[in-house]
């Protein structure tokens, strides 16, 4: 394991730290679970959608959590219906196997594709999904989950299935292979409402040169600028804090604020 | 005053045209070079590497429409690599010749900063800081400053610092993330996805 003191930044963020709400989504809910498993059914997607564009997310995040159990991406007609009225970046996942899985979610008006198990199985779409749209349209989707030898694991389906592969490893070489950026979420703080995994973020921040979104723990405000200053994440996402209105975008963009980070009004 | 949306394959065209509706312009999709010549405003959008947009443009025929269009004073907007691809060259994926309607090139945002590295891409929200005048641009009422939605590892850098309509801090020092020159219009931004800020921006190009 990497001591945190050899973890200093290796690169500096160039925009306001974004607040992403994450919109889990088993068709055609919006749906949350502890440690992932063990749904509710909160409601419509686009509703709560709309709802945080009002009051000032600076993106959102919708994962298709059934994906695997249909071997497709199942929120084009969500995903069509939100951006009727929301004019903010949306990054999809779940199930995103193909450049024309990729080509489909886009024209549906997504901004951002996050690919897991697909890379997972073969790396090189990763690649080829960065050279037909960009890197900047390819998000690696890391499930990371701590191993009793201390190191992190990269799971897929939602924290189910292990893959064998080191999470911090999988980040580098998602950088390598072009990805635009890494959502890092900790399938064992998932959930919990106790917090990001710290360690784990500040060492996938420390070991890539891309910008990183945390997600997985949030329960706190105190969360969201110890996540950006001390782990270094670009950009702070939470799903249950939002959804339970026990705190506001707004109140995030204080606190994030309040620490001194540059925040979009 | 019908705006015509080049489809070529390549970019976010529900949420430019969602937001065009938005802001109450009507507007139609279209890979016809024929509906490019003749119309009233020509929007190009652009998601993805510049080689990939530029051949999706020459296989649909639309090279020669669009610089046409450019030329003939209408209003045209490129929007992120639909900038990008006004510039002579691209410098992405080796080097590819662009539609050559601005002077410059298109290369990759610089990555460091003295001995920091800088995260490219650049995703988020920065600032747009006056260039060239904003008066009678559609940047004119957004305020100095004000921040909008950036996605992108390259940006556009023309020759003539007149067209460079505004700048972004990045790195410790600027891109051109606005360009006009005359009746040609590029964002590196997306006013599509900036929230309430870029439909306006939308707005006064859509139907002034």
């Amino acid at each position: 394991m990497v001591p945190l003191s050899e973890t200093a930044p290796r690169a500096v963020a160039s925009s306001s730290v974004r607040v992403i709400p994450r919109l889990d989504v088993k068709a055609p809910n919006l749906v949350k679970g502890i440690h992932l498993e063990g749904l509710r059914v909160l409601g419509k997607p686009a509703d709560f959608a709309r709802r945080y564009y009002e009051e000032g997310a600076d993106e959102l995040l919708y994962i298709d959590i059934v994906a695997s159990l249909y071997g497709r991406n199942n929120l084009v007609e969500i995903l069509e219906e939100t951006t009727k009225d929301v004019f903010i970046p949306l990054t999809v996942g779940g199930g995103v196997r193909s450049v024309s899985d990729i080509k489909t979610l886009l024209r549906a008006g997504a901004d951002k594709v996050a690919i897991n198990t697909a890379a997972v199985k073969r790396p090189e779409f990763l690649a080829e999904g960065a050279r037909a749209f960009g890197s900047q349209c390819i998000v690696l989707n890391i499930e990371a989950k701590r191993q009793p030898s201390g190191k992190w694991e990269a799971y897929t389906d939602n924290g189910r299935e292990r893959t064998g592969v080191d999470a911090i490893e999988w980040a580098k070489r998602g950088e390598t292979l072009g990805v635009g950026e890494i959502l890092l979420t900790s399938v064992d703080q998932e959930g919990t409402q106790k917090g990001y995994d710290w360690e784990l973020i500040k060492l996938v921040s420390s070991a890539v040169t891309l910008p990183v979104i945390a997600s997985g723990g949030a329960g706190s405000l105190e969360d969201f600028p110890r996540a950006v200053r001390e782990c270094r994440a670009d950009a702070v996402s939470a799903a249950h804090l939002f959804h339970y209105k026990k705190h506001a975008i707004s109140d995030v963009k204080k606190a994030l604020a309040g620490a001194g980070l540059a925040v979009r009004a | 005053m019908k705006i015509v949306v080049v489809d070529y394959g390549r970019g976010n065209l529900r949420s430019i045209t969602r937001a065009l509706a938005q802001v109450g312009a009507d507007a139609v999709v279209t890979s016809d070079p024929a509906d490019v010549a003749g119309a009233g405003k020509v929007l190009l959008p652009g998601v993805g590497a510049f080689a990939d947009c530029m051949d999706g443009l020459k296989s649909r025929g639309l090279v020669e429409p669009i610089r046409h269009f450019c030329r003939s004073g209408k209003p045209f907007l490129g929007i992120c690599v639909g900038m990008q691809l006004l510039m002579d060259e691209g410098h992405e994926f080796g080097r590819h010749e662009g539609l050559g309607l601005v002077k410059g090139i298109t290369s990759k945002l610089p990555e460091t900063m003295g001995d920091l590295r800088v995260k490219v891409p650049h995703i988020g929200w920065s600032q747009l800081e006056p260039g060239a005048p904003w008066k009678g641009s559609p940047l004119e009422g957004h305020p100095a400053g004000g921040q909008v939605y950036f996605v992108h590892s390259y940006a556009a850098a023309p020759a003539d610092p007149a067209v460079r309509l505004a700048t972004t801090p990045f790195a410790g020092a600027s891109f051109c993330s606005a360009l006009r020159k005359d009746n040609v219009l590029g964002f590196q931004f997306h006013p599509e996805k900036s929230g309430p800020a870029g439909l306006d921006i939308l707005r006064r190009w859509a139907l002034n």
